[in-house]
């Protein structure tokens, strides 16, 4: 089946069930991060920017529980999630090691209806990364594709160096229907060769953008570490973004 | 919960926002929660569940007010029951989702 749109169904009415899905596949996006391909029977389907939460269980009984952004549109009951391995922590070290094809893992989801983006909204939309924060807003971006959206997107995509990209290929090798999501990056401690500015934090000056300026408002999504999307959502708000349009998603010190 | 009863996670500043409560609301609620909007209690600030500040180092979640850092919900879950404290939030204005 090709890959379709889902419909933006809630699933409301209906509580929380946790599934059972299947690793069918896997990407490594950085040497730390991995892009896992689940089969999920009877999955409801989702809308871009939702996420799910995991939950591993030891032989002993012990179990805890995760929450992971969905990277993609489902398609056909295959759901994608990326994980970033954490020094230390006790559920990506082994999501993007030991999780080999076959085995299984709980899922439940999709949850979130907040920090979502739906294709028929018509755009503009501001998509702000910080470092793995890309994951839900490349699910927006996949999602624009996937419905033939002529929406106007805008991505700025904040990473430590050039090996810390995420979907790096599909970013800078962008498929047809990419034709209208304009993408820039900001490196913060290593930048590629050539690469016009020294390291440095974003700033004011990356958000602008013709076409995405406050004043025609346009939707933002800001997703990162904490802090960063503290700074970003402040710099929007301070140049004149609608603050009930700037959407935050902050990954918290949970512990991997 | 006054200043002194912050726990560690709470005082360094080590905060989510309300989109983490999304599965564990979903877990008694039928319908989304976190894209409800509330009012706070103690400045009156209205915004949806997913801005509030998170702490989930305390035996269970902590949601406070992005304005004024008042409590506004606790949720703890138990083996057999979830406690859901609420006192913090006037109300809530809940989206439901149109027949299709």
């Amino acid at each position: 089946m090709a890959r379709a749109a889902v419909p933006g169904r809630l699933s409301a009415g209906r509580r929380l069930e946790w599934h059972v899905g299947q690793l069918a596949d896997y990407r490594d996006e950085t040497p730390t991060a991995r892009t896992l391909v689940l089969d999920v029977p009877d999955w409801p389907g989702h809308l871009a920017g939702q996420h799910v939460d995991v939950r591993l269980t030891a032989p002993d009984g012990y179990s805890t529980e995760r929450s992971y952004s969905l990277a993609a549109p489902a398609d056909d009951g295959r759901l994608q999630l990326t994980v970033q391995r954490v020094p230390d922590g006790e559920v990506s070290p082994y999501l993007t090691g030991v999780f080999s094809a076959g085995n299984p893992l709980e899922i439940r989801g999709p949850v979130g209806g907040w920090f979502v983006w739906r294709p028929a909204e018509p755009g503009p939309v501001l998509l702000v990364a910080g470092g793995s924060g890309i994951v839900p807003l490349m699910a927006m971006i996949r999602t624009r594709r996937a419905a033939n959206s002529q929406a106007r997107f805008r991505l700025v995509y904040s990473v430590r160096t050039p090996g810390d990209l995420y979907y790096a290929t599909e970013l800078g090798h962008p498929p047809p229907g990419d034709d209208g999501v304009d993408v820039s990056y900001v490196f913060t401690r290593a930048t590629p060769e050539d690469w016009p500015v020294p390291p440095r934090r974003i700033q004011v000056d990356d958000l602008h953008a013709e076409g995405f300026s406050a004043h025609v408002q346009p939707a933002c999504f800001v997703c990162g570490p904490t802090a960063f999307v503290e700074v970003v959502a402040n710099m929007l708000v301070g140049l004149g973004y609608d603050p009930s349009r700037v959407k935050t998603e902050r990954f918290g010190p949970t512990g991997g | 919960m006054t200043e002194a009863d912050m726990t560690e996670a709470e005082m360094a500043g080590e905060y989510e926002d309300g989109n983490a409560l999304a599965g564990p609301l979903r877990e008694i609620f039928a319908v989304d929660v976190t894209a409800a909007v509330g009012q706070c209690v103690s400045c009156g600030l209205i915004g949806p569940i997913a801005i509030l500040r998170v702490y989930r180092r305390a035996p269970g979640a902590v949601a406070r007010c992005p304005s004024c850092d008042a409590v506004l919900l606790r949720l703890v879950r138990g083996p057999s029951a979830t406690w859901l404290d609420l006192k913090g939030i006037v109300s809530l204005q809940i989206p439901l989702p149109v027949a299709e």
